[in-house]
C-alpha cells in the first residue's frame, strides 16, 4: 500500500471515501495518479459490521455534533442529528440500501421542466443525460447493478410481495425488486446477497457494493492509492494565486497535520462538504472558499421522504432479507394533475424493532404508539423518495457558537418544507395506504422523515459561475484545482436514490481530472 | 415454557388479560432497599432512589409504552439505569426525584393517593399528559426507546428476530415465505 509524504505536493487530496470519493480515488489510482484520501472515521472491515441496529449506529454514525432550524420534524426530534449518514473508510456507502437508478431524462432540465416554481430556486443542470448515459453503463456495471448487464434482479421478500401485489391491485405496472447494487449472484470476487437484512448496517456478506470492498481494495492495489483513516479535514489552504495547495486535518490523536497537494477534491457529504469549504474562508475567499456565488451551503436537499407501514392479519417479517429490493416507479414521472412537480419513487423499507420504535412516531407514547408496535411480526413497510425543490434559504452555515472537538465551527442545517414537498409526500402518503389496504392490510400509518440519508445540492453545478458552485465537470468555478465529487454538486435532487449519480458522476470526473493533469492544466 | 426459534426459553407470557393491566401496583411491593414483584418472582434492589421512586417508576414505565403481552421485568429493567445514573450523578437524581414528587401531588389531588396508588390506568395516563411536555416525562420516555426496545429478550415477543448473518441470513430461512397473500 502506498504512503506518501505530508510535503509531496505531486498528490491528489481527496476529502471523504465514500460513493464520491471512494470511486474518485480508485479511478485516479488506476491511472496512475497519486493520490492521497483524507476519510474522518475509522476503517472497519466486513468482519466488524455487526446485525444490531443501535450498536451499529455507535460504531458507525456520524455522531458529531450539528445543530438544526426550520419546520422541518427532524429538527424536532432529532435537533442535533440531521442526517444519518456515516462516519467510516466507505462512508454512507457502508450504510445505503443499494438502490442504483438512473435519473430520468426531465431530472436534468428542472428549471425548465418545473417552470417558475415559487420559492424554489430550480435550475437546469449543465449535463444531460445523454451525456451522462456512457457513465451511468460504467456505473451499473462496476457496481455490478442487478436488471443492468444481463445481472439479474434479486429475489422478492417477503416485504416485497406485500409491496408488489398491493401495487399490482392497484394497476402499477412497473413493479420489481429493483435496479441493486448487491450481487444477486456472485461477481466481482463477492459472493451473492444471503437476504441477511441489516443492509444498512454494513453488508455481511459483502454482496452489498461500497467503496470499502469493492473500489478501494483495487485502488490500493495499485500502489497509488492512500486511504489516511481518523483524519479530519479541517481546512483547505490556497496560494496568493487562489490555488488550492494543501489540506490541514486532524490526525488520530487530535494533532493538526497539512497535506500538500496538486489538486483538492472534496467528498465529505452535502453537510460536511459545504461546511468545509466556509471553514476555509481566506482574505482573499472572505465568504469561504469557492464561494464568490454566495451558493456554497443553499440549496439544501434531502428528498420528500416519509414512510407507510401497513399492519397485516398475518405474519410478514418484513425484516427478513434485502431490505430495500423492492419499488413502485409509475409516480416517479412528472404530471402536475397530481398536485405538485416532479416525482417520486416507492421502495420498500424495514427497520428492526429498536429502530421502528424509535421512528415510528418520535415523542409519541400510549397506546396507539404501543398496538402499532404490538402488529410488528405482521407489518410491512415502505419509503417514500421524491424530488424536492431546492430553495436557497435551505442551508448549511457554520454555528455561531457551537464548535466540534477541534475547536471549529460546526454544521448547522436548517431545512423548511417546500409547499410542493408537502404536496407530493401527502400523495405518496395515500398511495403507499391504498397499496397496503389493496391487500387487506387492517391499520396503515404513516411515518415522518427520518434524519436524512439523502443530502444533496450544497455545491450546485451550473453553467454560469453566478449561479452554482461548481461547473459541469464538478470543478469549481473559482479555484480550478478544486473540485467537489459528492452529492452537493446535484443541481437538483431527482426522484432517485443518488448513489449511482454520484459514482457516475465520479468516474467521469476521474477522466476529467486525468486528462486535465496530464494537459498541465491543472 | 414456549421455546423461540433461536431455541431459547422463555418464560409463560400469556397474554396479560385486561382487569391485569393496571395491577402492577398491587404486584409490585417494597420491602427495605428492594422492590418485590410477587407475581413474576423477582426483585431489584435500589442503590441510589428510593425503592418506593423505582416502584413508581416501572409504573409510569408500562404507562408510557403499555404492551400487555409483556411482563413488569422488562419495564424494571429498563429503569434501572435511572437507579445507576442516579447514584453518580445528582443533577439526574433530582429530576427522578423531582418528576415523581410532581406526579405524586397531582395524583394526591385528583384521587387523593401517590400516583402509584392511582388505580386505574386511564387515570394514571391522564396524570401523565399533565406532564409529557417536561424534563423528567421527555427523559423517562425517551430513555425507553432503547431500554425497553432494545432489550434482546423482549424481541422475540414481537416477532423480531435480531441477528441473522451468523445463522446464514434468511435466504433458506424463510425470507420470502409468505402465503396468505
Amino acid at each position: 500500500m502506498a504512503k506518501f509524504d505530508l510535503n509531496d505536493d505531486s498528490v491528489v487530496v481527496i476529502v471523504g471515501s465514500g460513493a464520491g470519493g471512494g470511486t474518485l480515488g480508485t479511478d485516479l489510482a488506476r491511472a496512475g495518479i497519486k493520490t492521497v484520501i483524507l476519510e474522518a472515521g475509522a476503517r472497519y472491515e466486513t468482519e466488524d459490521f455487526v446485525n444490531d441496529e443501535w450498536s451499529s449506529f455507535m460504531q458507525l454514525a456520524w455522531k458529531d455534533p450539528r445543530s438544526t432550524s426550520g419546520n422541518w420534524r427532524v429538527h424536532k426530534d432529532f435537533p442535533g442529528l440531521p442526517a444519518w449518514i456515516v462516519k467510516a473508510v466507505g462512508g454512507s456507502t457502508i450504510h445505503w440500501a443499494g438502490a442504483s437508478l438512473r435519473f430520468q431524462e426531465h431530472e436534468f432540465r428542472g428549471r425548465t421542466t418545473y417552470g417558475d416554481v415559487a420559492g424554489a430556486n430550480l435550475l437546469d443542470w449543465p449535463v444531460t443525460l445523454a451525456e451522462m448515459e456512457p457513465w451511468y453503463e460504467k456505473a451499473e456495471f462496476r457496481m455490478g447493478t442487478t436488471r443492468t448487464n444481463g445481472i439479474p434482479g434479486l429475489p422478492g421478500n417477503n416485504n416485497y410481495k406485500v409491496l408488489e401485489a398491493g401495487a399490482k391491485k392497484l394497476g402499477y405496472k412497473e413493479v420489481h425488486t429493483g435496479r441493486m447494487s448487491i450481487n444477486s449472484q456472485p461477481r466481482d470476487g463477492r459472493g451473492s446477497c444471503q437476504q441477511i437484512g441489516f443492509c444498512f448496517q454494513g453488508c455481511k456478506s459483502g454482496a452489498k457494493w461500497s467503496t470499502l470492498v469493492a473500489e478501494i481494495p483495487k485502488g490500493e492495489a495499485t500502489g497509488n492509492l492512500e486511504v489516511r483513516p481518523e483524519s479530519q479535514a479541517v481546512k483547505i489552504e490556497h496560494d496568493a494565486s487562489g490555488k488550492a495547495t494543501a489540506v490541514v486535518y486532524a490526525d488520530k490523536d487530535g494533532k493538526l497535520q497539512r497535506q500538500k497537494a496538486r489538486v483538492v477534491a472534496v467528498a465529505c457529504n452535502s453537510i460536511e462538504s459545504p461546511r468545509l469549504l466556509l471553514n476555509s474562508a481566506s482574505s482573499m475567499f472572505p465568504d469561504g472558499l469557492a464561494n464568490s456565488s454566495g451558493q456554497v451551503g443553499r440549496n439544501y436537499m434531502r428528498h420528500t421522504t416519509g414512510s407507510v407501514y401497513g399492519i397485516f392479519e398475518k405474519p410478514v417479517h418484513m425484516f427478513r432479507g434485502t431490505t430495500m429490493a423492492g419499488i413502485v416507479q409509475d409516480e416517479a414521472r412528472h404530471d402536475t394533475k397530481r398536485g405538485f412537480v416532479a416525482g417520486y419513487e416507492l421502495e420498500t423499507l424495514s427497520l428492526g424493532l429498536p429502530f421502528m420504535a424509535a421512528f415510528l412516531n418520535p415523542g409519541a407514547w400510549g397506546r396507539e404508539f404501543t398496538s402499532a408496535l404490538d402488529g410488528y411480526e405482521n407489518m410491512a413497510g415502505m419509503w417514500i423518495v421524491g424530488e424536492d425543490m431546492p430553495q436557497e434559504t435551505n442551508r448549511i452555515t457554520l454555528d455561531p457558537a457551537l464548535k466540534d472537538h477541534l475547536g471549529m465551527p460546526v454544521a448547522s442545517v436548517h431545512f423548511d418544507d417546500h409547499p410542493n414537498d408537502i404536496a407530493m409526500r401527502n400523495h405518496a402518503y395515500g398511495q403507499g395506504r391504498a397499496i397496503y389496504e389493496a391487500v387487506g392490510a387492517v391499520r396503515t400509518f404513516p411515518t415522518p422523515p427520518y434524519p436524512s440519508t439523502h443530502n444533496l445540492g450544497t455545491n450546485r453545478m451550473s453553467e454560469k459561475a453566478r449561479d452554482g458552485v461548481v461547473n459541469k465537470w464538478g470543478q469549481t468555478h473559482d479555484v480550478k484545482n478544486l473540485f467537489i465529487s459528492d452529492g452537493s454538486q446535484f443541481t437538483t435532487g431527482a426522484a432517485e436514490n443518488p448513489t449511482l449519480t454520484i459514482v457516475a458522476l465520479a468516474t467521469r470526473q476521474a477522466a476529467t481530472i486525468a486528462g486535465m493533469m496530464a494537459r498541465n492544466e491543472i | 415454557m414456549r421455546t423461540t426459534q433461536d431455541g431459547r426459553a422463555q418464560p409463560n407470557l400469556g397474554r396479560r388479560g385486561f382487569l391485569k393491566t393496571g395491577a402492577a401496583a398491587a404486584a409490585i411491593v417494597v420491602t427495605g432497599a428492594a422492590i418485590i414483584h410477587s407475581g413474576e418472582a423477582w426483585g431489584l434492589e435500589t442503590k441510589s432512589l428510593a425503592p418506593q421512586t423505582m416502584r413508581a417508576l416501572v409504573i409510569i414505565a408500562r404507562d408510557i409504552f403499555p404492551h400487555d403481552r409483556l411482563e413488569d421485568k422488562y419495564y424494571a429493567i429498563a429503569m434501572k439505569s435511572w437507579d445507576e445514573k442516579s447514584a453518580s450523578d445528582a443533577a439526574t437524581k433530582a429530576m427522578i426525584e423531582g418528576g415523581i414528587a410532581t406526579l405524586d401531588a397531582l395524583a394526591k389531588s385528583a384521587h387523593g393517593v401517590t400516583y402509584a396508588e392511582v388505580a386505574w390506568e386511564v387515570d394514571r395516563v391522564a396524570l401523565l399528559r399533565q406532564i409529557d411536555h417536561g424534563a423528567f416525562f421527555g427523559a423517562v420516555q425517551g430513555g425507553m426507546l432503547a431500554g425497553l426496545y432494545n432489550q434482546q429478550d423482549v424481541w422475540p415477543l414481537f416477532g423480531y428476530q435480531g441477528e441473522s448473518a451468523s445463522k446464514g441470513g434468511y435466504i433458506h430461512r424463510g425470507f420470502n415465505d409468505i402465503e396468505w397473500l
